[in-house]
């Protein structure tokens, strides 16, 4: 078999060390590390097992919003009370995430290290080409089955798209990622492939995520996850919106608004340009409408998946109506 | 292999009087739950070791390099089996001496001609070396390119479809027929390739002492498995035991022993010791066997009525390069509407795939979906509600051949699951019904179908002088119930409460019980089982009736009956003794009666046999996003006699959600440019979930054959795909107005 060493960690500064030397990877739920390991997409020399470290699976919520430790797991996290009132799209998002089972195990550090679901990613044995593995290798996908690929941040060096629901809600909400003492805003943490696939997180050799923090605020008090795709459970999006709105006292004219789109782009996407155009406006239809068809500005699809630019605009379409029928 | 029997109420056939017709849940359900069960790959022979196979990443070519010596140096690797060092066969794996047998790749050469094809074999002390060590092997290819999808190459008539079936029939003139219609329609469809996907993969352990191998292994046919092992090792198939208690599914594809499992025992030959193979989920998709990609083209004319005058069905379907199984989808057309004129046939391309093979009704399922859609279509163009349409071309006699039916209560089935659905109050024209919430909803309908068929199967009866009995047949229980079915069949044939008969199944080295597949073998080894019930009692019957000291003397086999545990005066109940008894004063220890189950060539002839149903489905759309969700199906069937209806139920609602999956989520995708399959995994290839099935009903139509067999089986295993599939195509159509032309339909097929 392939060897590779395991190390409990005794303590966060044990294991940050440890994970420090090359060829050292972390393991918690194990549910994407695993999985890759298998696939011969990941070949760790070392194993960090971090899953019963003390104090890092906390859930906190207050005024002032939310932190949670990167050991909680996606199912706590989903059930927990004070974030289904004041976080209702990162609870919905976890709802639908993945399967029962895998959410039961994974944790949310975990979850934000989660890798594409690329079928050329994950077949290194019969596709070598693939510049988010091999630098300089060249990319697979175009050209082959694209029905689950970007249309949103791609570049000519990958077009794998980013197949998660949580991030997107934390995109949408300003979430901030702890490294330790670094702080970085998750829209920084993931990075856009650009002719750098390979790397694809904000996070330097020797550092580990170590919780998330989402600032409260009155759009995400009022928000939504909104997730489409052929098979009810246990799929990724075809497309999927996370939206939060903030409403005048008059109940109608829009103070706030949050967007971010998943299934549709190589990170979690926040479709700023969405926001900006409906800010201080009535909430009509047609304006939404109008407005939502700038989700995918800049799209570029590759055939198969052009449906997905049809489709992610409805998608935060009716999710903002949704909101707006709740006031 | 035998089971213990754990009811912890008293069971419902000693309170009816009977076994068969009984709802008993499985006997075998203990053993599972509690994980207890051994399957194939749950043992371990002393001195065991794994062989993983290494496959190949092209489509088509050949290997012309494997590093061998890194996969040897690996540790724990004890060796490698490539085309240089694999034992000999007594057979060429490529050749074909009757339709039912198939090639395999076995290592014979180099060359490559679908991907996930075998091309070396590591075997090694642990799983983990073997794994290792095969992807040391690091192959090097010459590349040839792949031959892929329907248009990937010349088009070809195939000799024979199915099973030796004629590619092309017709009765009638369809031309003329369709000339003279009012209304016509011509309809295009495509189906996708799927695989088996059975939760259990393909697992083999495999002990050679001397010329003898013993054998565990999943299959739905051991005497078959037995007999082609031994044709290629060159041994007698009696040295050959398999013992196969029980499958995590086959759907057809561990109907005949794959190539994957034959190297597993070559790869014991070859190192000495007992060995383990077992396929990775991804290596499922190549070497046993899928369900063929079909483009089929049908053509209706109608009269004034809505009466066909003309039926056409074309299908196009595919097989790999090197052998022939050619999906029969167009013969769905043969049995169901009544037509003047019918024609069917079929042209096919050779790919670089593996060879397709049945999945599950093969020919059926995917003629069902054309078959129904385009029905709708046609009940549609003439201003006809789907229903009425169809009982207005409702066969009286079998359309292709004029037959009468042995029986068929299609018309009850309509019935029951019409009002069952409410489906009366069903608009024709679609996309004018609305949930609550804004979703379209739409109601379709299709008819199911399912031949009838009997194979060959023999069972061996016991009575001992302790009053309890024993049956033997080799049967195979896939998940279906034949455990519990079989049982309740042989404990009324020999007159006992299922509690006093020992039931053995599921080894070769008990008499062949023929396949468990074709939804046959319920009738077939039911059949056996019950004649060699038959046959026992009659030596008991001679033995008591002969017996001066008996109250049972002189009154002839005729007269008397068996029914717990004793034998009755048919003329004078209050006159009877018990089985233990009878052997007791006989001095007698045991007493044995043989049976044979086969299908009765002049019923054969003179009827069509079919099995049918009819299901309705409602589905909702959501109008935005094209999302689909299947929110109801109800199904009636009526297919001869229920041997114990909670498991009928089972394989109905698993059919049905079969049905569900072949509409709207299966499909194995391929990169067209490298010839693999880019969603080997159960992750990616989707069928449905829990949450995609959520309201089904399967109600069970009476019905009496007194000519499919004594027992008036039909067959319950594979029709609930059919009409299925169909059925919610035509919901799909009824709630959009978007007539699916290629299957699975997807959010994009509906997006607009």
């Amino acid at each position: 078999m392939r060897d590779f060493s395991y190390v409990r960690a005794n303590s966060l500064d044990a294991a940050r060390q440890a994970a420090a030397l090359p060829g050292a990877m972390l393991l918690a739920g194990g549910t994407t590390l695993i999985d890759l390991a298998k696939c011969g997409v990941a070949e760790p020399e070392t194993l960090v097992d971090i899953a019963h470290l003390k104090g890092l699976d906390r859930i906190e919520v207050n005024e002032r919003g939310a932190t949670i430790g990167a050991l909680a797991r996606m199912s706590h996290v989903a059930d927990h009370a004070d974030i289904k009132s004041r976080f209702p799209a990162v609870s919905e998002a976890l709802w639908q995430a993945a399967s029962a089972q895998i959410r039961n195990m994974a944790t949310i550090g975990g979850n934000l290290m989660q890798r594409t679901r690329c079928p050329y990613f994950r077949d290194p044995a019969n596709f070598p080409a693939c510049n988010k593995r091999q630098p300089g290798s060249g990319c697979s996908a175009i050209g082959g089955v694209t029905r689950g690929h970007a249309v949103l941040g791609i570049s000519d060096a990958c077009i794998a798209m980013y197949p998660g629901d949580l991030a997107v809600a934390l995109v949408a909400f300003d979430a901030i990622v702890h490294l330790g003492e670094r702080h970085i805003p998750v829209d920084d943490f993931f990075l856009l492939p650009g002719t750098t696939p390979d790397r694809e997180h904000a996070i330097e050799p020797g550092e580990m995520i170590t919780g998330i923090e989402i600032p409260g605020s009155a759009s995400a008090r009022r928000s939504t996850y909104l997730k489409i795709r052929d098979r009810q459970s246990y799929e990724f999006a075809a497309a999927s919106a996370a939206v939060g709105i903030e409403f005048e006292p008059d109940g109608r004219t829009i103070r706030d608004l949050r967007v971010a789109l998943g299934g549709v782009a190589t990170k979690p996407w926040r479709a700023r340009a969405v926001e900006n155009a409906l800010k201080g406006k009535v909430l009509e239809p047609d304006t939404v409408r109008a407005a939502s068809l700038l989700a995918v500005e800049g799209s570029v699809d590759h055939g198969a998946n052009h449906y997905k630019v049809e489709l992610a605009p409805r998608v935060v379409a009716r999710a903002i109506r949704k909101l707006g029928e709740t006031a | 292999m035998t089971l213990e029997l754990s009811l912890n109420q008293q069971p419902a056939h000693a309170r009816q009087g009977s076994s068969i017709g009984q709802p008993l849940t499985r006997r075998d359900g203990f053993l599972k739950v509690t994980g207890a069960a051994r399957y194939a790959a749950d043992n371990h022979p002393p001195g065991m070791l794994y062989a993983v196979l290494a496959v190949s990443s092209i489509a088509r070519g050949r290997v012309a390099a494997l590093d061998v010596e890194a996969a040897k140096a690996h540790k724990g690797v004890v060796e490698v089996m490539t085309p240089k060092n694999r034992p000999a066969l007594a057979a060429d794996p490529d050749a074909k001496d009757h339709p039912f047998m198939f090639r395999l790749d076995l290592l014979q050469n180099d060359q490559v001609r679908y991907p996930n094809q075998s091309i070396a074999v590591v075997i090694a002390e642990t799983l983990e070396a073997a794994t290792e060590g095969a992807a040391l092997l690091s192959p090097r290819y010459e590349v040839m390119p792949a031959r892929v999808g329907l248009d990937g190459a010349e088009s070809i008539v195939p000799r024979a479809v199915g099973v030796g079936g004629p590619a092309v029939q017709h009765k009638g003139d369809v031309e003329a027929g369709l000339k003279s219609a009012k209304t016509r329609i011509e309809a295009t469809y495509e189906t996708p390739a799927q695989y088996h996907n059975a939760m259990e993969p393909h697992a083999i352990v495999v002990a050679w002492e001397g010329d003898t191998l013993s054998i565990d292994t999943p299959s739905q046919g051991l005497a078959m498995a037995q007999g082609r092992i031994a044709g290629l090792f060159g041994i007698a198939p009696e040295n050959i035991h398999i013992r196969s208690p029980f499958l995590g599914g086959g759907f057809g594809s561990k109907g005949m022993i794959s190539g994957p499992q034959v190297l597993g025992i070559l790869a014991a030959r070859l190192v000495g010791r007992p060995v383990k193979l077992v396929l990775r989920r991804e290596q499922m998709y190549g070497p046993v066997g899928h369900r063929a990609p079909t483009r089929q083209t049908l053509r209706m004319g109608m009269d004034g009525e809505g009466r066909l005058t003309a039926l056409d069905h074309h299908a196009k379907t595919a097989s790999s390069t090197f052998d022939d199984f050619f999906e029969p989808a167009a013969d769905a057309s043969h049995t169901l509407y009544a037509s003047p004129a019918i024609a069917t046939s079929h042209d096919a391309v050779r790919l670089d795939t593996g060879t397709p093979l049945f999945m599950r009704a093969p020919g059926e399922a995917t003629g069902s979906i054309a078959l129904e859609s385009a029905i709708d279509e046609a009940a549609y163009a003439c201003g006809m509600d789907p229903l009425e349409f169809r009982l207005r071309n409702y066969a009286e006699v079998e359309p292709m051949t004029g037959k009468p039916f042995s029986s068929k209560a299609l018309r009850e089935c309509y019935r029951q699951a019409a009002e069952t659905f409410g489906w009366a109050s069903r608009p024709i024209q679609p996309r004018l019904m609305r949930d609550a919430d804004g979703f379209l909803t739409g109601w379709g309908m299709g008819t199911a179908t399912f031949p009838a068929i009997m194979f060959q199967a023999e069972a061996r009866a016991v009575l001992r002088a302790d009053g309890s009995g024993v049956m033997e047949t080799g049967a195979q229980d896939m998940g279906q119930g034949a455990w519990t079915a079989f049982a309740q069949i042989a404990a009324d044939g020999l007159g006992l409460d299922i509690d006093q008969v020992d039931f053995r199944a599921g080894s070769s080295d008990l008499p062949n019980a023929g396949i468990a597949g074709g939804s046959g073998h319920t009738a077939t080894a039911g059949m056996a089982i019950h004649n060699a019930g038959a046959a026992v009692i009659a030596r008991l019957a001679d033995l008591a009736t002969g017996d001066e000291g008996s109250p049972l003397y002189g009154a002839g086999n005729e007269g008397v009956l068996a029914r717990g545990g004793r034998l009755y005066r048919r003329d004078d109940e209050s006159r009877g003794e018990s089985y233990a008894e009878i052997l007791t004063r006989a001095g007698l220890t045991e007493i044995e009666g043989h049976g044979k189950g086969a299908p009765d060539p002049a019923s054969q002839e003179a009827y069509a046999k079919h099995a049918h149903g009819a299901v309705f489905a409602e589905v909702k759309v959501d109008p935005d996003f094209g999302q689909i969700r299947v929110t109801r199906l109800v199904g009636a069937f009526a297919a001869g006699r229920v041997i114990n209806p909670r498991l009928v139920r089972s394989q109905y609602y698993g059919g049905m959600i079969w049905g569900v999956s072949f509409a709207l989520h299966e499909e194995a995708i391929t990169d067209r440019r490298s010839g693999r399959i880019q969603n080997a995994n159960l992750a990616e290839y989707h069928v449905p979930v829990n949450a995609d099935v959520p309201s089904i009903e399967a109600l069970l139509v009476h019905e009496d054959d007194p000519h499919v067999n004594a027992l008036g089986i039909k067959g319950v295993g594979e029709i609930g795909i059919t009409g299925t599939a169909g059925a919610v195509a035509n919901a799909v159509w009824h709630a959009t107005g978007v007539r699916p032309r290629r299957f699975p339909v997807r959010i994009e097929d509906l997006l607009g």
